[in-house]
């Protein structure tokens, strides 16, 4: 076996593609070549190593250095300082925790140290586009030991066991919905992953996609025999290239290593496992209207019930699970109920995924025990605010989501604390302001995105994110009155109890709750005769 | 690919392809710190490296990781190489290509330090 003294990872991600890591690889692999270190270092592509919007980043291993932003002309000098003579670049270095690397206390490692990282255990460690590196992680081992240890059932008691709740949102637990799945009789039914992740500032389903597509296809398999499903859909946004890519090639060696297909493991179960593009409909990430999708129809919402753990796809049952969601499932399998009970909070066990961005220093994706305080997740992980700006407010869970107040930074992010304040995880995004932003532009610009997204099947939606939009271009040239916040309070009211799906039902949410917070900043846009 | 048909199967491979993250996991019982200042590569450092690494692909060993460093203020012995095993580094001095293949096999593999060409021991 060829043995490398060295092992370098390069961030691969879509970010650190922008920042042009291809070239920052193909050169670093030139310039190896040219100081004669060929035969001693590998390098290794992998998915995001934690540092994003920074540039392109590498790891050195097993000395446990990360370099970032690496440019292309920092390449010379990383190869002949640190590969060849051990001196490492201090300049653009942080040292990340290995065993091997007590280390002072720098900022990335603190990130790195309160994250926990389960869902995102291999992501910027190993290859994404090779199969063994997993498998080398332990990867499918909880598919095997399912399919060889575990009776369907006792799948699904496992993971209702486990707490899991769903990822997408909405949290319903993972359990029950396998348990109603495989209750209804007949032989044919769907696994679908919903990787539509069209929610304005998340991008977690893709971190897990991009770096380690093996254990989405893993959770799906396992989902597959526990409610007797054969066949998975992967439906995911149109816009993720790379992530289409990955799981495509992710699919195709797992098929060769007979780890989908039929009799997998020797064990008579079968799966396969189709990657369906979306279109970019906003819409398509509600689970009915994806359904449609996938039939080939228009993307619009259904009615409900039946639910699709009923009747889903093409009338048969269907479960439908967010990408994270089904990325946990491989890791509970592996480490029992218990282990997983004992992360997290009452209520809301494990960890979650956050996409951080806005006006803070360190954006990316983190992964956090549930509990963590929102405000350590500000100013602890992501840096606090840029320039040490002040703090206006937080939204929570994407534009549908939950806006939060600087007095309410403290709450632990978990459903029951949330749920006390009339606010949720939601899709997973963090997205902080500084006060010199006006949350009347924001407000203007999230109407304008549901205006553009509303599929028109249902009138509260249809006409009432028209209307909220013109109500609010009056605040914007300044005509505002107490009137138009009245009848802004009552149509948001209004499309909240009456629209057909969570689209129009959540549409008003940032914008009622900032008529209740931020009234202030409405009442300056009010028209003032002069 | 031969495709995987049962657990055992499953649990080969595992095993096989562990070993080569092996280098990343730090999940390692040897350590070899090789000096690599400029002294050291002008004394030949980069030899007796190449050397390191062939004899351990030679005897398929990758229960191991090798770490550079700069120069450890002794210009006089360099080479120098120092290999951590249980707790105990052990330190050489003026290593050849000869004296490093040696090494590997009977320190680095089977834990005898060789005292001849011993400079320093430390305790962790």
């Amino acid at each position: 076996m060829k043995f490398f003294r060295t092992h370098i990872l390069v961030s691969k991600d879509s970010k650190s593609m922008f920042a042009g890591a291809e070239t920052v690889e193909k050169l670093l692999v030139e310039e190896i070549k040219k100081q004669g270190l060929g035969e001693e270092i590998k390098v290794i592509s992998t998915g995001s190593i934690g540092f994003e919007g920074t540039g392109v980043t590498i790891a050195v291993y097993p000395d446990g250095i990360v370099y970032s932003p690496v440019t292309v002309s920092d390449i010379p000098e990383i190869v002949s300082e640190h590969l060849l003579k051990g001196r490492v670049v201090k300049r653009i270095a942080f040292p990340i925790k290995t065993s091997k690397m007590p280390s002072g206390v720098t900022f990335p490692e603190k990130v790195i140290g309160i994250q926990k990282r389960i869902v995102l255990k291999n992501v910027g460690f190993i290859n994404p586009e090779n199969i063994e590196e997993y498998i080398a992680q332990d990867g499918y081992s909880a598919l095997a030991k399912s399919l060889c240890d575990m009776k369907p059932s006792d799948v699904i008691s496992l993971i209702t066991a486990s707490e899991l709740r769903g990822r997408g949102g909405a949290g319903y637990p993972t359990g029950l919905k396998w348990a109603a799945a495989a209750e209804v009789k007949g032989d044919c039914k769907y696994i679908i992953c919903n990787a539509d992740e069209g929610e304005p500032g998340t991008f977690k389903d893709r971190e897990i996609m991009e770096g380690d597509p093996h254990t989405l296809l893993e959770g799906m398999a396992i989902a597959g025999y526990a409610v007797g499903a054969s066949v998975g859909y992967i439906y995911i946004r149109g816009e993720y290239a790379i992530s289409i890519n990955r799981l495509n090639k992710a699919i195709e060696d797992a098929r060769s290593y007979g780890l989908l297909g039929k009799n997998i493991l020797g064990s008579g179960f079968d799966f396969e496992i189709e990657i369906k593009k979306g279109a970019g409909a906003y819409v398509c990430g509600e689970e009915s209207a994806l359904i449609e999708s996938i039939e080939g129809s228009r993307g619009e919402p259904r009615k409900k019930p039946p639910y699709p753990v009923v009747s889903g796809l093409w009338a048969k049952p269907t479960v439908v699970n967010n990408v994270e969601t089904l990325a946990n499932v491989p890791r509970i399998l592996e480490n029992g109920a218990e282990w997983y009970k004992s992360l997290g909070t009452e209520g809301s066990r494990g960890t979650k995924l956050f996409s951080l961005m806005g006006d803070i220093k360190w954006k990316g994706v983190i992964e956090i025990p549930f509990g963590t305080p929102l405000s350590k997740i500000v100013m602890n992980i992501a840096g606090g605010l840029k320039n040490n700006a002040k703090l206006k407010a937080v939204i929570l869970g994407g534009v549908s989501g939950y806006l939060i107040k600087p007095e309410e930074l403290d709450i632990p992010v978990d459903f029951n604390s949330l749920a006390r304040i009339e606010a949720g995880p939601g899709s997973g995004s963090i997205i902080v302001l500084d006060d010199s932003r006006d949350i009347v532009d924001i407000v203007k610009n999230i109407a304008e995105f549901f205006k553009h997204e509303s599929c028109g099947k249902c009138t509260p939606c249809r006409i009432g994110t028209d209307q909220i939009c013109e109500i609010i271009d009056r605040f914007f040239y300044d005509e505002g009155s107490e009137d138009d916040l009245n009848k802004l309070m009552r149509l948001s009211e209004t499309m909240f109890q009456t629209s057909f799906c969570a689209l129009g039902q959540t549409a008003p949410n940032i914008l009622q709750q900032s008529l209740k917070k931020f009234r202030g900043d409405w009442e300056r846009h009010f028209f003032k005769s002069e | 690919m031969e495709k995987i048909k049962s657990l055992e199967d499953l649990k080969n491979l595992r095993d096989k392809a562990k070993e080569t993250l092996r280098t990343r996991s730090g999940d390692v019982k040897v350590t070899i710190f090789a000096s690599m200042g400029t002294v050291g590569i002008a004394a030949g450092a980069r030899e007796v490296l190449k050397m390191i690494i062939s004899e351990l692909e030679k005897r398929n060993f990758s229960d191991v990781e090798i770490i550079e460093g700069g120069s450890l203020g002794l210009d006089v012995e360099e080479p120098v190489l120092t290999i951590e095993r249980a707790g105990t580094k052990i330190t050489y001095g003026k290593v050849t290509p000869e004296m490093a293949k040696q090494i590997v096999i009977q320190h680095v593999i089977n834990g005898q330090p060789i005292g001849e060409y011993v400079i320093a021991r430390s305790k962790k």
